[in-house]
Formats: structure tokens, C-alpha cells, sequence
């Protein structure tokens, strides 16, 4: 792949487990090379040595290996042609598709300029009433699902981008079992809606170096679309922590001081390049990113988490709920920090109140379900409170619950009647008067 | 002639440059890069080698590229015409900048070169004057803006001329004043400083005393900041930190507001753009975006420049308290900015202190907070910057560097609690953690006996205790069991229930609830305490909780309605009806 003007470097001065350094001139920081034909980027120079960082891991490179400048930062070609393809982390088809052809835009583009932005205000209906309701998603935010591995986020994810209605929805995967790649396959396959999917996949059979290329590969497919065709994309990312696992273990390997948890110590920001790409464009289009973080025992104060946290508007934890059986989003730590964009303004007036009501009678429930445990007895409210908190786990926060906010806010009145009087679910009395459901 | 160099090795946005003459630490260069120019700052020299933090993203760059210094430290620009201004970390106008992404080395004037200004001279002819001096006097929103003579003037001037009032740019002289020397300087109205210096201008910094209403329960009655006062607020993500601040800084008794947005997210910004043009100043009237600057680097735009944005923020305040104003700056959120100086610390190779912070950070944050306070200027007027920061601690944790540098440094302590948000009391700001240490002086308590009245601060403090009575005599419920405490032990812990969800709790997002002037606080303060110093009859536990929650609810609803109101009034009676049911008569 040697152009004529191109000059080959043949003398590797030192190689460690993820880069090699060179003596060379004239090469730009963040450039793009190959070693004996393999994918690195100058991540160092100090006046004549450069540093490269090799995607696959620099087994077998020899000290002779030929080096090649590309003179280009990793970027890829957009074009319509993208819809309904698979590509793996530097862009090239794995589907046995032609190559695409289009406008070659680097990757990790610039900011939005923030005057720029539109506040988002399109609901996103997801039909789960454990989002829409208690964690209403709108179009422009990023969310992530803080969930153990054995949780069933990426079906959920599926099912949320399926009924999310978006123009386009780019799956960037990283550390994808090939197991859950097929899962995805198939979903969009059988909904029939692959032309409208882009995905970037590295699975955990490719080097993990290389998933580092998957969010900024994803994202500039994304502004693609919602750019220039104004469309409204949705981007799913699984799993944000492989992505970090990559960057401590290359910042480990460039001798970096590691902070908490052997984190990089700029890994708030390498997160917030990535999730701050979410907008709504002023012309219409939008990127929203849904993205899973897998966590380690439950544990959210860990780096990767609670970085995470800080960075994106709210987080949807699931939980299997032992009363109901029932797999469950949790309205304790769950939270959308853009619903009261939407809540009761796309939505019924009730929205804001009836979901903080239940949330706190749930919340009783919750001290109630503590008492029986110590052995205490229950007073009546903890009985009736008890009660209501296994119909609202059934019939509201399950994720395989699917109807619309109306319906959704009917319901918890409903079950605010069956089980409380007025003055103890705490709500405005206005609304009261206008919606509590009178059983004779 | 000013200093050039050569770019010489690149990590990330550190770049090492060889000179061919003088620099100086935190001086400003500009590196060439094809046709644009990307601005950064001098961090450290070693011989030859100048390591200098790029402002921007590094992307293409080559040993050997051309790098110019400029000779100053990282400067604002000063004058009239920033309020209402959407600037970077760089103070680089946002509104200013063309197409929907920022570009690379795009700066501009942060002012307006055109705009005509009404002045009206304040010094006359003959007299003496010296740096901060005020000279005349220009409208901006409404605002007086004084026209002051340069910070950077050492000594003292005798003014030869002021121009008439009239109107002038910016740009225009409006007065000359002579040194001792007797060569003149032509003043205009605008002026540079550099960020990293404190502009002292005062005569002297007393403790700070005068309340700074807030409209929100939890602090104003409860932890008041004063004018002039620091405060932090510590929080988990997701306990309200971001919310609380934008209360504040909507409803904060001060004439200018600059906040801060450091390394936050931009929709949270976005949020600011949009709401400010439409919500009214409730102490003026006016829009809140006319007395409001906001400094936005969100955590995506370059790191480098978030350190820079907490400096030009504290910079803009001190101008303008220099005028005699009331300054709240709002930072939000520290912890970006210290991770901001973690990622340069650790690009430079230098020793790290506590989970890889430099060692010097609890000395950088104190430097920083010790730049706001409560002064009187030398022409006797008073002027004042009130900073409050957020903290986002990792993993909630207080127990780290950020937070626990902070705590030396800030006087008031809002500590959000992450328990708190989970059960939905909001603002889930930990009264019992929590303080203000105003509350302790004496002045403070001398002034807040004049405008609110004498025993406020005990009223204030015999709530605290019931909260923490109330939590001691809930942990022993939890322990014994509702029938194994005594049935009174019941009623302390639901007195206690009462204060939280009357005096703590706030609805943010509640038109009514949001605001709750000084006079209304004292109202619902006293009628909280004559809730909880009577006694009730109570025969069984439950008939207690049944009963309180009767009276939270009414209480909640009093906040909902409009202050006075017949509804108000109605639900006043409705709880005085139930009062009598049960209360014993003293």
C-alpha cells in the first residue's frame, strides 16, 4: 500500500507491549501510520523520535518492520452508503460489502459551539414505563445503563432503539461478545429495519487497543446524519468500560501516573469528548447516545461509573425485583436530568407530581420491606404500602411493559387509590381533584 | 522585539518549544500551525526548552513549526458591554464565532468595538488619582459602570481632563490624567489585566455580615451565606448539585452573576442560554440575563482552557466590585478545573500528591477563595464577590483531595447527600452536616437581629437541634422497634419530619415554591416552631404519624400557594382547625 512519494522508515529504535518509537521527520502529532502493514497513531514526538501506538499490540514486529506515514489523522468516508452496514474499528467493512465511497472526514472532530445548541425537547417514547415515566429520555440527551454483565441491558437497549423512532441508529460496540454482535444482527434484521442501522464493531476476539477508534467512528457517522441530512440519530454504545479497560491499558503502557481505580487521570475528559457529542443540531437533526457501562459488583463509586455520572444526564440501573420476579428499572438511582424537559409539558400536567408520589410511596415501601426483615411489625399503611409497591414493580416499572405516558399515568392513579387516601400521597390538591380515581 | 521559538516535541497539548531569547512563566504564545494559530501558555522552562499547555487540540502538529510569544501573562479584556455575554474559558465571545463548531485558533474581541455608551464624568479636573479610581460613569443594563483608571497604573495622577458627558465608544478617550512625572495618559474605556493576579484595590477586607438572600430555605434560614461570603457544595452526581446552583443564581440578591461553567455539560448551559432571557430578577424586575455573564467551557471544549475559565470568571467579578458592586460568582464545577491541573501535572512528569493531584492543589484552591470577600473600597463605597463552587467528589467520597482542600477554604458547606436525593427531598442538602460559619460572628448576628428580628438565631438553632434530635430518636426506632420506644419518642421524631419537609424541602421546578422571600421564611419558621414547642395527645404511635403527615401536607400546600393568598389563608385555618384537635393547651 506504499505510494511513490511515500518514504519508508525500516529502523524501530525501541518496541513495548502497545508502541514503537522511530527516528523521523516532519510527521504530525495524532497522524496516522502502518507498521508492516499494521494500523498505529503518533501519540509522542520529541524532536526527531516518534512514538507510535499500534492498534493490534506490536507482536512480531521486527526492528526492521517498515514504517509508512499516512499524513492523515484516522478519519473514515461518510456517505449514505454507511446505512445498513458493519464496519470494524478503522472503518473497513466486515460484512463482505464494497468499500464505501464518499467524503473522507476525520475522526474526534471539534465541539459544538454551546450557544449553538438547542435545548432538547423531543421526547423519546421508549414504552417502558420505568424510562418514560420515572426517567422520561428526550432527543439530544446521553444516557447510560449502569448494569452487572448478567443483566439484560442490551435486549433492552435493542428494544428501546427499535421504538425510539429514530432515522438512524449507529451501534458502536466494543468488547461485543460475537454472541450479543448476532443478537444485535438479528433484531435489526428481523424488524426489518438494517437499512436504517450503521454499526462499528470490535468484538472481543479483535485486539482491545483498537476499540479506542469505535465511539469517535460511531459519533462521525452520526453528525453525518444529523449534520448534513438532519436526521435524528440515535447512538448505542456497549460497553463504555471495555473502551475505558483500553485506555488504562494504554496509558499504562506510556508510563502514565494512573489516579483512582488505575485510571488515566484525564479519563473525565476522554469520556466527556465522547458523550458531549450529544446534541440537538439547530436544524433539526439530533444525536442522542445510549450507551452501557458494566459495573463490578454493583459498585458505582468505582472511576469508570462515577466519571460516567458526572458527564451524562442521568443513568437507568436495572434491577431484578426477587418480589415480582420481574426484571425492573430502579426509580431509586435511576434518573433523567432532562425529563422536566418533557415531563408534563409533552406530557400530561400530572407527569412530575405522580412520578415523585410513587417514587416516594415506593420509597416507604422500601423501609416497610426493612422492618419485616428486622422483625418488626408492620403498622397498616407499611401493609398497604407493601402492597402497592409489588403493583407498581408489575404493572409500571417491569421492562417488558409497553404502553404510552397517558396510559402509564392512569395506571399509578389507579393504584394510588387502591391503596392510599389522598392526604398520603403528597400531591397538589388541584391535581387531586382533577385525577384521583374515586373506587366507591 | 519579542521572543520566537521552535516547536520541538509534542504530548497531547503539552509542547516543548526552543527559544531563542527571554520568556516568562505563564506567558502567552501563539504556535502556527498552517494558517491558524493556537494560543498557549508557558508552564515550565528548563534551559532552553520551554514547556508550554496548547489551548487546543494538537491535532497536525510538527517539530519545527513556528511558535511567537507575546510578552504578557493570559489577560481579559475589561470594559463595558460584558454582561449578558456568553464568553469561553478564553473570554472569547461564543456569539461571536461563526458555523456550529468551534474552530481551531478562532479568538476574538470579547467587547463591542462600535457600540456609543452614555458617560457622565464623575472626577473633576485637578483631582488625585490612582489605579481603580472612578472617573465616570457609563449605563450597562441598567447598571452603573464606572469608568476607573487602569489596575495596572502604580502611583498616584492628577486628572487634566475628563470629557464631557456625552456619547463615546469604547474606544474613545475619556479622560487624561498626568503623572508625577507630568507625561499624560489617555484613558479610555477599556482596560487588561492578567487572570492570575488578585486586582486589590480596597483599603481594607472586613469579615463579611450582610445576608445574601437566596430564596431558598435551606440555606438563607438554616446555613445563610453573606455578601461577600464563600461556599461550597459537595456532591455525589445526581443529589442536585447543578440544580440548587441555577436557584441560586436566579434568585441571589446581587446586582451581576457571572457563573462559571467548568467542564460541565453543555446542555446544562444550553439550560442558562435559553431560561435566562425569560426569567425575571425577582428583586428587580428585570431579566436575569442583563445582569448575568456566563464564562462556558463545557467538559468537551479544550482542558487546558478550563483552568484558565475559573480565572477569567474571578477576574470579571473583581472589576466589577472594584465599582462598588455586588458580585455572586458561581462555579460549578471545581473538581473539573483541579482535574484540569491533575492532567497537566501528570503530562509534565511531576511527583503527584493524593490520587495523582499536584501537591500544591489544597494551596491553589485556598489562593483562589481568598479572591472573593466583602471590602470597602478607598472612596468609602463598599463592594463585594460572593463565590460559591461545587465539588463533584469521585465516588461521593469527601474524603478526597478536592473536597477536603475546599473545606479549608470555604466558609458555608452545603453537603448533598446522596440519601437524601434517592427519597426525593430536595434540595438534598444534609442539615445536620452542613454549615455556615457566619452564623458564628457576631456582626452577622447583630445584623440579621435588625432585619429579620432578635431571637432569629435561636429559633434557627432550636430547629437544628429537633433535627437532630429527630435522627437519633429515628436510629433508636429503627433499633427497638416502633413499640419499643415510648409513644412521645414518635412524636420528636415526626417534629422533626415536619421542619424537613416545610423549612428543607423546596420544590425547585414549583413557579411559587422556588422563590421564598426573607419575610415568608420567618413566617413558616415561626409557624413550624409553634408546630413543634406544643405538646399533643396522642394515645398510639400511629395516630402520631397519621396525624403529622395531616400537617406536613397542609404545610406543603401553604408553600405552594401564593404568599397571603385566600388559599393560603384557607389552608392557614384548615391547619389551625387541626392544631386544636390534638394540641394541649400550654
Amino acid at each position: 500500500m506504499a505510494q511513490a512519494f511515500q518514504k519508508i522508515y525500516t529502523k524501530i529504535t525501541a518496541i513495548t507491549k502497545a508502541t514503537c518509537s522511530l527516528k523521523a521527520d516532519g510527521v504530525g502529532n495524532d497522524e496516522l501510520a502502518t507498521v508492516n502493514g499494521k494500523l498505529a497513531q503518533v501519540v509522542r514526538i520529541m524532536g526527531n523520535e516518534v512514538t507510535l501506538q499500534v492498534f493490534e499490540g506490536t507482536e512480531g514486529i521486527p526492528t526492521n518492520a517498515e514504517v509508512i506515514f499516512l499524513g492523515k489523522a484516522p478519519s473514515l468516508k461518510v456517505s449514505e452508503q454507511l446505512a445498513g452496514r458493519f464496519f470494524n474499528a478503522f472503518g473497513d467493512p466486515i460484512d463482505g460489502g464494497p468499500a464505501i465511497e464518499g467524503e473522507e472526514v476525520e475522526i474526534g472532530g471539534p465541539s459544538v459551539n454551546p450557544v449553538r445548541r438547542k435545548q432538547p425537547s423531543e421526547l423519546i417514547a421508549t414504552g417502558i414505563a420505568g424510562i418514560d415515566l420515572n426517567n422520561t429520555l428526550v432527543s439530544g440527551q446521553k444516557i447510560p445503563f449502569f448494569a452487572d454483565p448478567d443483566q439484560p441491558y442490551n435486549q433492552v437497549m435493542a428494544n428501546v432503539a427499535l421504538r425510539a423512532k429514530a432515522d438512524k441508529i449507529i451501534l458502536g460496540g466494543m468488547g461485543l461478545t460475537n454472541d450479543d454482535y448476532l443478537y444485535f444482527k438479528n433484531v435489526f434484521n428481523n424488524a426489518g429495519v438494517l437499512d436504517r442501522i450503521v454499526s462499528f464493531v470490535n468484538t472481543t476476539e479483535n485486539p482491545p487497543v483498537e476499540r479506542l477508534l469505535i465511539p469517535d467512528m460511531a459519533l462521525t457517522a452520526a453528525e453525518y446524519f444529523a449534520v448534513e441530512k438532519n436526521q435524528k440519530v440515535l447512538v448505542l454504545l456497549t460497553d463504555m468500560t471495555s473502551y475505558a479497560d483500553a485506555l488504562a491499558i494504554v496509558s499504562n503502557r506510556m508510563d502514565q501516573i494512573p489516579s483512582k481505580d488505575s485510571m488515566p487521570g484525564s479519563l473525565y475528559s476522554d469520556l466527556a469528548k465522547i458523550y458531549e457529542k450529544a446534541v440537538q443540531f439547530p436544524a433539526g437533526g439530533s444525536i442522542t447516545i445510549i450507551a452501557v457501562t458494566t459495573l463490578s459488583g454493583g459498585d458505582i463509586t468505582h472511576a469508570i461509573p462515577d466519571n460516567t455520572g458526572y458527564i451524562t444526564e442521568g443513568q437507568l440501573f436495572l434491577r431484578r425485583d426477587s418480589d415480582v420476579g420481574k426484571v425492573i428499572v430502579d426509580p431509586f438511582r435511576s434518573l433523567s436530568r432532562l425529563k422536566q424537559l418533557v415531563a408534563g409539558k409533552k406530557t400530561r400536567e400530572d407527569h412530575a407530581q405522580v412520578m415523585n408520589a410513587a417514587v416516594r410511596l415506593y420509597a416507604d415501601a422500601a423501609n416497610a420491606k426493612t422492618k419485616l426483615e428486622n422483625g418488626f411489625d408492620l403498622t397498616n399503611y407499611d401493609e398497604r404500602a407493601l402492597d402497592f409497591a409489588k403493583d407498581y414493580s408489575k404493572q409500571l416499572l417491569a421492562i417488558d411493559v409497553n404502553i404510552d405516558t397517558t396510559q402509564m399515568l392512569d395506571v399509578a392513579w389507579s393504584l394510588f387509590a387502591e391503596h392510599f387516601k389522598p392526604e398520603e400521597v403528597n400531591i397538589k390538591q388541584e391535581l387531586v381533584e382533577k385525577y384521583w380515581q374515586n373506587k366507591a | 522585539m519579542a521572543t520566537k521559538g521552535k516547536v520541538k516535541g509534542i504530548i497531547s497539548n503539552l509542547v516543548t518549544v526552543g527559544v531563542d531569547g527571554p520568556v516568562a512563566q505563564n506567558e502567552i504564545c501563539y504556535i502556527s500551525l498552517g494558517e491558524v494559530k493556537l494560543m498557549a501558555e508557558v508552564l515550565k522552562v528548563n534551559g532552553d526548552n520551554v514547556f508550554v499547555q496548547v489551548f487546543e487540540s494538537t491535532r497536525g502538529l510538527k517539530v519545527g513549526n513556528e511558535v511567537e510569544f507575546t510578552g504578557h501573562m493570559l489577560e481579559v479584556t475589561l470594559g463595558p458591554g460584558m454582561l449578558s455575554r456568553n464568553y469561553d474559558g478564553l473570554q472569547n465571545d461564543l456569539d461571536k464565532l461563526t458555523g456550529v463548531f468551534l474552530k481551531r485558533g478562532e479568538y476574538n474581541f470579547p467587547l463591542d468595538n462600535e457600540k456609543l455608551w452614555d458617560f457622565k464624568p464623575l472626577a473633576q479636573v485637578g483631582d488625585k488619582v490612582e489605579a481603580a479610581s472612578w472617573l465616570g460613569e457609563v449605563e450597562e443594563n441598567f447598571q452603573p459602570h464606572k469608568i476607573m483608571v487602569p489596575f495596572v497604573m502604580e502611583g498616584t495622577y492628577t486628572v487634566k481632563s475628563v470629557a464631557a458627558a456625552g456619547q463615546y465608544t469604547i474606544h474613545d478617550t475619556i479622560a487624561v490624567i498626568t503623572d508625577e512625572d507630568g507625561a499624560d495618559h489617555e484613558i479610555n474605556m477599556i482596560q487588561k489585566w492578567p487572570v492570575k493576579k488578585a486586582i486589590l484595590v480596597h483599603t481594607d477586607k472586613p469579615r463579611p455580615f450582610r445576608l445574601l438572600e437566596t430564596g431558598v430555605r435551606t440555606i438563607d434560614t438554616v446555613n445563610p451565606i453573606v455578601e461577600g461570603g464563600t461556599g461550597f457544595i459537595p456532591g455525589p452526581f445526581g443529589t442536585g448539585k447543578t440544580v440548587l446552583q441555577h436557584a441560586i443564581s436566579k434568585q441571589a440578591d446581587a446586582d451581576i452573576v457571572i457563573m462559571a461553567a467548568c467542564g460541565e455539560r453543555a446542555n446544562e448551559v444550553v439550560e442558562i442560554f435559553v431560561e435566562f432571557p425569560e426569567l425575571e430578577d425577582p428583586h428587580t424586575g428585570r431579566k436575569l440575563m442583563e445582569r448575568t455573564i456566563i464564562i462556558a467551557n463545557t467538559s468537551n471544549m479544550p482542558v487546558a482552557s478550563r483552568e484558565a475559565s475559573v480565572y477569567t470568571a474571578m477576574t470579571i467579578a473583581e472589576y466589577y466590585h472594584a465599582m462598588g458592586l455586588k458580585v455572586l460568582l458561581m462555579a460549578d464545577s471545581t473538581s473539573r478545573w483541579a482535574q484540569a491541573l491533575r492532567e497537566m501535572s501528570n503530562r509534565m512528569e511531576e511527583l503527584p500528591g493524593q490520587d495523582a493531584f499536584p501537591m500544591d492543589l489544597s494551596a491553589i484552591i485556598g489562593a483562589f477563595y481568598s479572591r472573593a470577600g466583602y471590602v470597602h473600597l478607598k472612596n468609602g463605597a463598599t463592594g463585594s464577590i460572593t463565590f460559591i463552587g461545587t465539588v463533584s467528589p469521585a465516588g461521593g467520597n469527601l474524603k478526597e483531595p478536592v473536597t477536603e482542600g475546599t473545606k479549608k477554604a470555604a466558609r458555608c458547606f452545603y453537603a448533598l447527600e446522596q440519601n437524601r436525593a434517592d427519597r426525593k427531598r430536595y434540595p438534598a442538602v444534609n442539615p445536620i452536616d452542613s454549615y455556615s460559619k457566619y452564623i458564628e460572628y457576631p456582626e452577622f448576628e447583630e445584623y440579621i437581629s435588625k432585619i429579620i428580628s432578635p431571637d432569629w438565631t435561636q429559633k434557627v438553632n432550636e430547629i437544628k437541634t429537633l433535627l437532630q434530635r429527630g435522627k437519633e430518636v429515628q436510629e433508636q426506632i429503627n433499633i427497638l422497634g416502633d413499640d419499643g420506644v415510648p409513644v412521645d419518642y414518635h412524636e420528636t421524631f415526626w417534629k422533626s419530619e415536619v421542619v424537613d419537609f416545610v423549612i428543607l424541602q423546596q420544590d425547585a421546578f414549583d413557579k411559587i415554591d422556588a422563590v421564598c422571600p426573607l419575610e415568608r421564611q420567618k413566617y413558616m419558621l415561626d409557624l413550624v416552631i409553634d408546630i413543634c414547642n406544643h405538646d399533643y395527645d396522642f394515645n398510639n404511635f400511629l395516630d402520631v404519624s397519621d396525624y403529622f403527615k395531616r400537617i406536613i401536607n397542609i404545610c406543603k400546600q401553604m408553600n405552594y400557594s401564593e404568599f397571603h393568598s385566600e388559599s393560603f389563608k384557607d389552608y392557614q385555618n384548615k391547619l389551625n382547625e387541626l392544631l386544636a384537635e390534638k394540641q394541649i393547651k400550654k
